[in-house]
């Protein structure tokens, strides 16, 4: 059967709703220009669990455990769960790690820096401009040889570690519901203020985290991918998903009246322009070594890639530094801390990448 | 003669990295690649017919797919 969602179009359409839906649960309630962003919503994950204390992001975000859900059904209904794993994962944990230190030093994973700039944030710009020099740094060493091994095929239930994981968040969810004006319920930690109390309702989030993790399992999306095969082969098919996603996102804020032009006093943002540029870079060579923006490490995650899912659980242990180390930025700008731990993570990216590559 | 690249458990971008570089080496003639997920086959499936090369046969093997490529000389 010809997968339709993979095709030109099919891109397109799939970058539109996750534009539109992005757009809309930012409207229903979510932060602003944070409709979705995968990073900020891991790192409120890690929050809500009280890995890290910062009280103003922490709530367990239902969107995440629906993209990696979504994405098991569809891999189910289409044959296409593989589980497998094995692929240098103390490597991917550490990429995981500073993708995340990387992503909080700018303030958003790729898709929140599209949606920012969908939302008229122009220091969005320096973070793209970033993350496409990180990934170009990233193809260079991929042009070289770089990579970090095959995976085996592994036991079906293996596979899925990961996805009932997610589901046992939603569980922890329904037991420790939100309770207003408490910082706490049961084991869960609840932001009352900041962007961690911002949220649409729990039905609505899941809902939207399932249709985006179906449509992204089938398409392929990847914010990563997008720019690294631009650059890499020239090939634009990716890249119009992120182009439609930008588009529809805009259009959807202009209609909803969350177009608001500027550099300065933008929500969840700093003006540091070479933090901001800094900050994604580093993201995007994490990313490029790992093989995918953290929206699509999700999904692969729900499709069986036990890999994947380290990158994930990295990038947890990535946020619970970030705020517990004050390496994360705030609306004031990047921190000296945040600063050092760039230095870190881009010796530690440069090195994976100039000795993990062999000659095919 | 026809050339064989084994792609299996490689994520992408490196099983279309190797097709391209197997088209860069033969120029033309047949190819088959071997992968063990659908993203890989479409990719790898894109790439060639980018280059100009031909699908020639897709066949499932292994809980994978061997692709089979081609370019008249």
């Amino acid at each position: 059967m010809k997968n339709v969602l993979a095709t030109r179009w099919g891109m397109i359409i799939v970058g539109m709703v996750i534009g539109i839906l992005a757009s809309l649960l930012q409207f229903w309630g979510n932060p602003a220009n944070m409709g979705i962003c995968v990073a900020c919503f891991v790192r409120d994950i890690t929050g809500a669990l009280g890995l890290h204390r910062a009280p103003v992001v922490q709530y367990l975000r239902p969107e995440i455990t629906g993209f990696v859900l979504g994405s098991f059904a569809a891999a189910y209904l289409f044959k296409e769960f593989r589980p497998r794993l094995g692929s240098a994962p103390i490597v991917r944990f550490f990429l995981g790690v500073f993708a995340m230190i990387g992503a909080l030093l700018f303030l958003g994973c790729p898709w929140r820096a599209l949606l920012r700039l969908a939302g008229g944030d122009w220091n969005a710009i320096l973070g793209l401009l970033g993350l496409a020099a990180g990934i170009w740094i990233g193809t260079l060493f991929l042009k070289g040889g770089y990579n970090l091994g095959a995976t085996h095929k592994t036991y079906t239930s293996a596979g899925w570690i990961f996805p009932i994981t997610m589901a046992g968040f939603l569980v922890l969810m329904f037991l420790n519901p939100k309770i207003a004006g408490e910082p706490q319920s049961g084991v869960l930690f609840y932001s009352l203020e900041g962007p961690g109390s911002m949220h649409a309702s729990l039905a609505v989030s899941l809902l939207v985290g399932l249709i985006i993790g179906f449509l992204a399992q089938k398409s392929r999306f990847c914010t990563m991918g997008a720019l690294r095969d631009l650059i890499l082969f020239k090939q634009a098919h990716l890249f119009t998903g992120i182009i439609s996603l930008t588009v529809a996102a805009f259009v959807v804020n202009l209609v909803t009246n969350q177009f608001n032009p500027g550099l300065m006093g933008q929500p969840v943002a700093h003006t540091m322009h070479l933090w901001n540029f800094a900050g994604m870079a580093l993201a995007g060579l994490a990313f490029t070594l790992a093989g995918g923006c953290p929206g699509r490490q999700l999904f692969l995650s729900g499709e069986g890639d036990g890999d994947a899912a380290i990158f994930v659980v990295g990038m947890i242990a990535g946020a619970a530094f970030a705020h517990n180390f004050g390496l994360a930025s705030s609306a004031d700008g990047a921190t000296p801390a945040g600063m050092i731990a760039f230095v870190v993570g881009m010796a530690a990216c440069l090195l994976i990448g100039f000795t993990m590559q062999e000659k095919f | 003669m026809s050339n064989i690249i084994d792609a299996r458990g490689y994520s992408c971008p490196q099983p279309v990295i190797m097709t391209l570089n197997g088209i860069r080496k033969i120029k033309n003639g047949d190819i088959v690649i071997m992968v063990d997920t659908d993203t890989a086959k479409e990719n790898v499936s894109r790439a060639a017919r980018a280059q100009n090369w031909e699908i020639t046969d897709i066949q499932p093997e292994n809980e994978g797919y061997k692709i089979t490529i081609r370019k008249e000389g």
